[in-house]
C-alpha cells in the first residue's frame, strides 16, 4: 500500500530550517494495522500528512498503491483523499452546525453521492459505530466518544482503502478511549482497511500488530510484543 | 448541502451576520434615496424647464433691449373729477427688444428647425384709483407785507392702486409651441386659426378666480372688451401668462403692429437642438438664444441646491458609505473564514475540492448582500418616502432677462426673474431597485472573493496542523 524511501520533509529555508523527517524507509502493506509512537515534535503529524496526501515531501519517494503521492497535481492529491483515505483527528473536527448524521454525509460530497443515498449511507455508518439513535444531534450535544464515533463514521462511510488516525484516543478519558480503540480495531478487522493510527499512548498502540517508533525524524521497528 | 451548511453556519455567525447586512443596508439605502431623490430632483428640473418653454418648444430666440425702459405715461382725462382715473398702459417686457415677426419664418427656414411661431410678450400695468389733490388758499387769505411769497397748499392725499399681469401674445396658427403649450386647459377652449382677428382671451385660473371671472365673461384691456373663450392652468405653480391673446391683438395693444419679442422654436430632434442653435446665431448674431440646457444652467433656487445636493454631496456620500460597509463586510469575512481554518481544513483533507469550499464562502456572503440589499431597498423606499414627505416645494429662479422668454410674472418680486414652485418626488425606479440588488449582490460578491481567496490559500496541511 505505502512504500517509503528516505523521505525527508524540511519546514523553512536556512539556517531556520527545521528536519521533522530525516529520511524514512517504511512500507506498509495493504491491509495492516499499524501504529506509530514517538515523542512530541519528532515528526508524527508530518508523517501523517505525507501518507494522507496533505502535504508533500522535501526528498525521497513515496508511492502509494504504485503512485507516487509527490508527483500528483493538487486535484488528484484531492479525488485520493475523497475517494481512498479516511481521517480521524484528534479534536474530532466535526462542523459544529451540522448534525451527527450530516457531518458523515460531508465525506459523501465530493463523491457526489446525493440526497436520500448519501443520507441513507450516513445513517447506516452512524448504526455501524453505535450512533444511530444520535444522528439529529449537534456535535455540542455529544459527549467527546460520541462525537469521535461520529468522526470515525465520516471516515470509514466512503469505504476508505485507508484510515489515517491521530491520536484518536488522547482527550478522552479511559474509558471511553477503550471504546474507541475496540472500535477501530472491530472496523480494521470487518472492512479489511489499512489502519495507521499515530499516538503515543502505549496502550492503543499495544492493540496494533505492527508497532513502529518515530524519534529524531527516522522511524525503527518495534518487535512484536513478546517476541 | 450546500443551502443547509450555509444557513446554518449564518445562524451560528448572526451577529456578526447581522452587521455586515445592515452596513450593506445602510449603504445600499443611501444610494437608494439619493438617487431616488437625483431622479425626482431631474423629473422637477424637467417639468420645470417645460413649464418654461413648453412641452413642444426646444429653444427661445430673444434679443435684448438696447434702449432705455419703455416709455409712456397715463393721461389724466379733462372729464369733471380730474382727480378720478382708471387706466391700462400695456409695455413689451422689460430687457426684452420687439422685432420684426418675419424673423419667426426665417429661423424656421434653418438647419435642425423644426417649425417656430413668434410671440409677444407684454406686462399690463393697471392704474386705479384718486390722484393727490392740490388746495391752494385764496389771494386775499395772505398777509400783506409777509416777507416771504412762498404760499402754502393743502394736500388731500390720493389713493392709486396699481396691478400689474402678464400678457402673452399668441400665434394662433399653431398653439403645439409657444405659451400655451406650457398649460393645461381647464375650462373652454384653446385659440384656433379663426381666432387671429378676433377680441378673445384666455386667462390663467388663478388669475381668472381672482377677477372673479369665467369662459363667456369679458375682459377690458386698454379700452378693448376680450371674451374669454378659455381658462388655463399652468403645469406648475408660478409658470405661465395671466392673459393670452391672439397676437395681432397683443401687437395692436402695445403698438407693436407686425412685431414680436419671441420666438419658439421646435428642433427636428433632440439631437439637432445644438445645431439649430449655432445656426440662428450664424443667421443673427444679435439674438439670444436659449436651449432648455442653457435655461437649466440659469436656474437657480432650492431645486438648483436640491439638485447640487443629491449629485455632489449624496452621491459622494452614499458611495463612501457602500464601500466603507463592503470594506466592513470584507474584513469580517476575511476575518470569519481565518476563524474557521480548522473546519475548511478538514473538509479539504476528506476531499472537498477549493472550487467548493470557496463556493460556500461566496455562498454566505452573497446571501448576506441580498439580505443586506432589500433592507437597503427598503431603507431607501422609506428615505425617499421621507424626503417626498418632508421635502417642501422645490422653488427655480430663473432669469427673464437672461433669454428666457416668457413674460414677466405677476407674483411680484424682481420683475426680470420668475420664481416657480415645484414638488418633488423622491422616485425609487424598477431599474433602481434592480441596481441595488445588483449593488448588493457585488457587495457580497467581494466580500466573498477575498472570503474565499482567504479559504483558497488553506491548505489541508495548514490546516490541520494547529490541531494535529
Amino acid at each position: 500500500m505505502y512504500e517509503l524511501n528516505d523521505v525527508t520533509k524540511r519546514y523553512g529555508n536556512g539556517r531556520g530550517s527545521v528536519d521533522a523527517l530525516a529520511g524514512v524507509d517504511l512500507s506498509v502493506g495493504d491491509g495492516e494495522f499499524v501504529a506509530i509512537q514517538g515523542p512530541t515534535g519528532q515528526g508524527k503529524s508530518t508523517l501523517l500528512q505525507l501518507l494522507g496526501g496533505m502535504d508533500r515531501q522535501t526528498s525521497g519517494t513515496l508511492m502509494y498503491d504504485g503512485r507516487e503521492l509527490g508527483s500528483l497535481s493538487e486535484g488528484q492529491l484531492t479525488r485520493l483523499r475523497a475517494h481512498d483515505l479516511g481521517f480521524v483527528f484528534q479534536t474530532f473536527n466535526l462542523i459544529p452546525t451540522l448534525s451527527s448524521c450530516e457531518n458523515v454525509e460531508t465525506a459523501l460530497v465530493p463523491l457526489r453521492v446525493h440526497g436520500s443515498e448519501r443520507r441513507r449511507r450516513a445513517e447506516a455508518a452512524l448504526a455501524e459505530v453505535g450512533l444511530a439513535h444520535r444522528a439529529g444531534h449537534l456535535p455540542g450535544e455529544l459527549s467527546g466518544g460520541e462525537q469521535q464515533r461520529t468522526a470515525i463514521a465520516r471516515a470509514l462511510v466512503k469505504e476508505p482503502r485507508v484510515v489515517l488516525a491521530d491520536e484518536p484516543t488522547s482527550n478522552l478519558d479511559q474509558e471511553t478511549r477503550d471504546d474507541i480503540v475496540g472500535l477501530l480495531e472491530e472496523l480494521w478487522t470487518t472492512h479489511g482497511v489499512t489502519l495507521i493510527v499515530v499516538t503515543h499512548d502505549d496502550l492503543v498502540a499495544a492493540r496494533a500488530p505492527r508497532r513502529m517508533r518515530l524519534e529524531a525524524g527516522r522511524v525503527h521497528e518495534e518487535l512484536p510484543m513478546g517476541a | 448541502m450546500f443551502f443547509r451548511y450555509l444557513s446554518r453556519e449564518l445562524r451560528r455567525r448572526s451577529r456578526q451576520a447581522l452587521v455586515v447586512s445592515l452596513g450593506l443596508a445602510v449603504g445600499i439605502g443611501l444610494v437608494v434615496a439619493v438617487t431616488a431623490m437625483a431622479t425626482g430632483v431631474r423629473q422637477a428640473q424637467g417639468t420645470v424647464l417645460h413649464s418654461l418653454y413648453g412641452v413642444g418648444t426646444d429653444i427661445t430666440v430673444t434679443r435684448a433691449a438696447t434702449g432705455g425702459p419703455p416709455t409712456g405715461g397715463f393721461q389724466v382725462g379733462a372729464g369733471s373729477d380730474r382727480q378720478r382715473i382708471s387706466r391700462d398702459r400695456v409695455l413689451t417686457s422689460p430687457g426684452q427688444a420687439s422685432f420684426d415677426a418675419s424673423e419667426a419664418d426665417t429661423i424656421a427656414k434653418l438647419d435642425g428647425v423644426s417649425g417656430t411661431v413668434g410671440g409677444l410678450d407684454l406686462s399690463l400695468i393697471h392704474l386705479n384709483g384718486k390722484l393727490p389733490s392740490f388746495t391752494f388758499p385764496s389771494q386775499g387769505a395772505a398777509r400783506a407785507g409777509a416777507p416771504t411769497a412762498q404760499s402754502s397748499a393743502v394736500v388731500t392725499p390720493g389713493e392709486l392702486n396699481v396691478s400689474t399681469s402678464s400678457v402673452s401674445g399668441v400665434d394662433t396658427t399653431n398653439v403645439s409651441i409657444g405659451p400655451l403649450s406650457a398649460t393645461r386647459l381647464a375650462q373652454g377652449r384653446t385659440f384656433t386659426l379663426s381666432d387671429a382677428k378676433r377680441d378673445v382671451a384666455i386667462l390663467d385660473a388663478q388669475f381668472a378666480n381672482q377677477k372673479g371671472l369665467g369662459v363667456g365673461d369679458s375682459i377690458t384691456i386698454d379700452g378693448t372688451s376680450f371674451t374669454i373663450v378659455g381658462i388655463t392652468s399652468p403645469s406648475v405653480q408660478g409658470a405661465g401668462s395671466d392673459i393670452y391673446l391672439p397676437l395681432a391683438k397683443a401687437q395692436t395693444l402695445a403698438g407693436a403692429k407686425d412685431q414680436i419679442n419671441t420666438v419658439y422654436v421646435k428642433a427636428t430632434s433632440s439631437k439637432t437642438i445644438a445645431t439649430a442653435k449655432r445656426a440662428i446665431l450664424q443667421a443673427d448674431p444679435k439674438a439670444t438664444v436659449s436651449t432648455s440646457s442653457d435655461l437649466a444652467k440659469q436656474v437657480t433656487g432650492s431645486l438648483s441646491s436640491a439638485s447640487n445636493l443629491a449629485t455632489k454631496l449624496g452621491s459622494w456620500l452614499s458611495i463612501a458609505a457602500l464601500l466603507t460597509a463592503i470594506a466592513l463586510a470584507t474584513l469580517l469575512t476575511i476575518a470569519a473564514v481565518g476563524r474557521r481554518v480548522r473546519e475548511i481544513g478538514t473538509l479539504k483533507a476528506i476531499g472537498w475540492r477549493t472550487r467548493r469550499v470557496v463556493g460556500q464562502v461566496m455562498g454566505e456572503t452573497l446571501v448576506l448582500g441580498l439580505i443586506g440589499g432589500a433592507l437597503g431597498i427598503g431603507l431607501g423606499i422609506a428615505g425617499a418616502w421621507v424626503v417626498t414627505k418632508v421635502a417642501p416645494n422645490l422653488t427655480a429662479t430663473v432669469s427673464s432677462a437672461q433669454g428666457f422668454g416668457g413674460p414677466v410674472g405677476a407674483a411680484g418680486g424682481n420683475p426680470f426673474s420668475r420664481t416657480i414652485s415645484v414638488a418633488l418626488h423622491a422616485s425609487v425606479t424598477p431599474s433602481l431597485v434592480a441596481t441595488a440588488v445588483g449593488l448588493s449582490l457585488a457587495g457580497g460578491a467581494i466580500a466573498g472573493l477575498f472570503g474565499g481567496w482567504r479559504a483558497a490559500r488553506m491548505r489541508p496541511a495548514d490546516a490541520m496542523r494547529q490541531v494535529v
